[in-house]
């Protein structure tokens, strides 16, 4: 096909896919109304199991179950990429070379990685209780030691890096999350019911039952991935080199 | 002007179609397929919408005071990020063995199979 048939093609089905959209658009509820049936009822559900943060309690305890398909779709997702982005036959390793990096990046790159690094942590830690979870802070986290590799260089973070190690974190996490839903079933009721643990105190670290656990376990889970993931695309970019040479 | 948020949506997702079906670059057409993806944040978060409502979370806020946002579309949209995200990243995963073994990253090169 060639390009002018295609563009004619997609101007058609363009033109259609849009006259649909926009009568859909026409008759949903208006924007900003105040009917959220839905909403309500979670927000309640929220204040009823003590978690401040409706957001991950509807993550870890409402749909808990859901949240654990789009865990293994993360999962799934990372062992995807390391199959594809292995080294084949025809390739070999080259040690980088040692940057140069100039003072300023290396001093500020430097301050911010602790600093980073503390913030991925309480973002997880708080998911129940302030905006954040598993989700955001462990990018946040896995984030933060690539900081590493802007203010000293590759082998710098390969030290902090060991990805073996973070292989089998992502694999644990991904296995604690299913354990905890399991203990639910163990004592006596459904898979990832909420109703093992003592709600707690509202607004505390220890609210929400097993919200904090399968947050925490989230957050593993996905800061292991991202790790691994820009692993795996850090060493096409700077190791990986074909063998009739570039 | 009540229903501008959704058609705000639509645009980003035609948009992003458009550039999907005409793009020259696999790179750039996973670009694409992300601006569509971002389409459906923006619906997400105009249908929660609600007016003077603030953030559902209640680690500063009395329960009741306020009215607050629908949380179950921001938890939805939490999940496309996700799966955007991941899919984003097995699809650039694609575009370099695609560029490894054909040496090219132009769709309408890729016709012919190869071993």
């Amino acid at each position: 096909m060639n390009p002018r048939t295609r563009l004619r093609l997609v101007a058609v089905g363009g033109t259609g896919l849009a006259v649909l959209l926009v009568a859909a658009c026409l008759r949903l509820p208006d924007f900003g109304g105040d009917s959220h049936p839905y909403g309500d009822r979670a927000v309640r559900d929220s204040l009823a199991r003590q978690t401040a943060n409706t957001i991950a309690s509807i993550n870890f305890d409402q749909r808990a179950f859901d949240t654990m398909g789009e865990m293994t779709i993360l999962f799934a997702a990372v062992v995807g990429c390391v199959v594809l982005l292995r080294q084949t036959r025809d390739e070999h390793r080259a040690r980088p070379e040692p940057a140069d990096v100039t003072p300023p990046v290396r001093r500020y790159a430097l301050i911010a990685l602790p600093v980073a690094l503390v913030v991925g942590l309480y973002v997880i830690a708080h998911g129940q209780l302030s905006p954040g979870g598993g989700f955001q802070g462990g990018v946040v986290a896995a984030t933060a030691l690539h900081l590493l590799y802007l203010g000293a260089d590759y082998r710098a973070l390969e030290r902090v890096r060991p990805v073996g190690l973070y292989e089998v974190g992502d694999a644990v996490a991904a296995s604690a999350y299913l354990v905890t839903g399991l203990a639910g079933l163990i004592g006596g009721t459904a898979f990832l019911a909420n109703t093992l643990l003592p709600y707690g105190t509202f607004n505390t670290l220890s609210s929400g039952g097993t919200v904090p656990l399968l947050n925490a376990a989230v957050g593993m889970e996905v800061a292991c991935a991202v790790v691994v993931l820009l692993a795996r695309f850090l060493d096409q970019a700077v190791e990986i080199e074909e063998e009739s040479g570039k | 002007m009540d229903v501008l948020p959704y058609l705000v949506a639509v645009w980003i997702f035609l948009i992003g179609c458009y550039g999907l079906a005409t793009s020259r670059n696999l790179i750039h057409a996973v670009g694409c397929l992300a601006v569509c993806q971002s389409a459906t944040y923006v619906l997400l978060l105009a249908v929660g919408y609600r007016d003077d409502a603030t953030a559902p979370v209640f680690s500063d806020l009395e329960p009741g005071a306020r009215p607050v946002v629908d949380p179950v579309v921001q938890a939805l949209a939490l999940t496309d990020v996700v799966v955007g995200a991941t899919v984003t990243a097995l699809l650039l995963a694609l575009v370099i063995q695609v560029a490894k073994r054909h040496g090219t990253v132009d769709p309408d090169e890729l016709s012919e199979l190869r071993g």
